[in-house]
């Protein structure tokens, strides 16, 4: 029989496997220290907050100062009102914190890189890609459906673009 | 509030016994606007002009009503609520937000809600494609009038980092009464989350599950493309309709339900007074007998359209004037009897 490793003293019935990021932990717990260390609600997905599930993870109190210090120029808000709110002030406050943001982001998403549709307002490098991405696409049907003159016109399409990237 | 044209709710589309509907909602900003918390009304005012004037420009102009939400009756906020037009915030938020609703109802786009813009577009039964090209199109006709925040990695920018990426939420409305019976929607809740979908009652978080309908949605926008993160919803929805025909099979041979379903349709064709949760336990019942064919001569469709129609504040919207809840239930009463062809 498992004593709990908390608290060393009651028997563990509660088995906590934790993956973050790929780093697997293992814990064995009594009850009451599960329920302390707040694991009896974890299949409680009902009613989430994810405001405090981002500022949680944040939470840097020894850094706050530092936060206050650089201002999103967009809207004003400093890095630490967006971890208290949960919210960004405006799209600039992305560009502004990207690489303290980009941790929790990737805990909500667990991937970061935009994949999806494009708007008319996005750069030509990334227009371009998803252009590639889509003659690439076209082209893997047409050699399926043995059309190979088209195959030819996209191939060279295809180099095209691929050209103007170097 | 509610105008005579035919709405999207009076039918009931593909895999209808178990599926109620679906929703794709797309969440757009204005490119170097401060997102609507952080605006003054003024300028909640010309971001709600710009909406309206990118619409205006387009075919599109004459399908939509402008709805200013200052100058809108507290009840036919809370109706648009109960009918997922609007979200609960979206109702109480007053002059500077504004609403282009499509007269079926089918089109909805919130404007400086959490975002500048949120579009929302619903079909009957299960329709995720055509949900999301409708979706699709009205992206892209704002798009060729406004220029949308967006960062080639993280994708559309928005106020909550929960919807960075594609912005995208879609989801299927289930109705679920066999699998909820056999108190199998924990560990499906369980199961979906592992997947990056979640499940839940019918008016979103923390909600109950009225009359078990329950909602099926992603909840990974980013690092997914809306094509892949459709696929997904589909697949699972497909097994979960699969196990709930299934469980309703072994109902069936029960002949318990079989006098549920036959008792519920005598309280709903009878009954002088109705309170909404009785009222949503007992559609539920019926809903599965009619689904089953074990009651003929009412169709899908008038329940959907009932489910929609007897909600509290939709009540008071359509008679357009405030009742107290025993009012309300008389009234109910009356138009579930109506609707459900009783002699008396």
């Amino acid at each position: 029989m498992m004593l709990c490793q908390h608290c060393g003293k009651n028997v563990a019935t509660t088995f906590i496997k934790k993956t973050i990021n790929g780093e697997t932990t293992q814990s064995h717990l009594c009850s009451e220290c599960a329920a302390e260390l707040g694991y009896d609600s974890m299949f409680n997905s009902f009613g989430f907050d994810f405001g405090n599930f981002w500022g949680s993870l944040f939470a840097e109190p020894a850094k706050k100062s530092l936060s206050d210090a650089v201002r999103c120029e967009g809207c004003g808000h400093s890095f630490s009102e967006i971890v208290e709110s949960g919210k960004a002030g405006c799209p600039s406050c992305y560009t502004t914190f990207y690489d303290r943001l980009l941790p929790s982001i990737q805990r909500i998403h667990g991937k970061t890189g935009h994949t999806g549709k494009v708007p008319t307002g996005a750069s030509d490098k990334l227009k371009k890609d998803k252009e590639l991405e889509r003659l690439r696409a076209e082209l893997a049907k047409c050699i399926a459906a043995q059309q190979y003159e088209k195959c030819a016109e996209l191939r060279d399409r295809i180099r095209e673009l691929e050209k103007e990237d170097r | 509030m509610r105008n005579k044209a035919a709405k999207w709710y009076q039918m009931s589309g593909a895999e209808g016994d178990v599926v109620i509907s679906t929703r794709v909602r797309l969440a757009r900003n204005l490119s170097g606007v401060p997102f609507p918390a952080n605006l003054s009304q003024e300028r909640k005012l010309e971001v709600a002009k710009k909406a309206r004037d990118a619409i205006k420009a387009t075919k599109k102009a004459d399908e939509f009503d402008f709805l200013d939400m200052g100058n809108i009756e507290a009840r036919d906020a809370l109706s648009m609520v109960e009918r997922h037009l609007i979200s609960p915030e979206f109702s109480k938020s007053g002059k500077g937000s504004a609403l282009l609703l499509k007269k079926d109802e089918s089109v909805s786009i919130m404007i400086n809600e959490e975002d500048h813009f949120r579009i929302q577009v619903m079909c009957p039964g299960l329709d995720l494609d055509g949900a999301y090209r409708i979706a699709d199109e009205i992206d892209d006709l704002l798009d060729s009038q406004v220029q949308f925040a967006f960062d080639d990695r993280l994708g559309y920018l928005t106020q909550c980092p929960t919807n960075l990426g594609t912005g995208m939420r879609a989801s299927i409305m289930l109705h679920l009464p066999a699998l909820h019976e056999r108190g199998a929607i924990q560990q499906l809740a369980n199961t979906v989350s592992k997947l990056g979908l979640t499940i839940r009652g019918l008016y979103g978080e923390g909600s109950k599950p009225e009359g078990a309908i329950y909602q099926l949605s992603n909840q990974v926008t980013l690092g997914i493309s809306e094509q892949a993160a459709i696929e997904n919803l589909k697949g699972i929805a497909a097994q979960i309709i699969r196990e709930e025909r299934n469980a309703r099979e072994q109902l069936r041979l029960n002949p318990r339900f079989e006098d549920r379903v036959w008792r519920s349709l005598g309280l709903l064709q009878t009954a002088r007074m109705m309170s909404h949760d009785e009222f949503m336990s007992l559609i539920s019942n019926l809903r599965v007998g009619v689904a089953l064919g074990i009651v003929d001569g009412i169709s899908l469709d008038t329940i959907s359209e009932l489910i929609n129609d007897a909600q509290p504040a939709t009540i008071m919207a359509a008679a357009r004037r405030d009742m107290d809840p025993s009012e309300r239930d008389v009234e109910r009463a009356k138009m579930v009897r109506t609707r459900l062809g009783a002699k008396n």
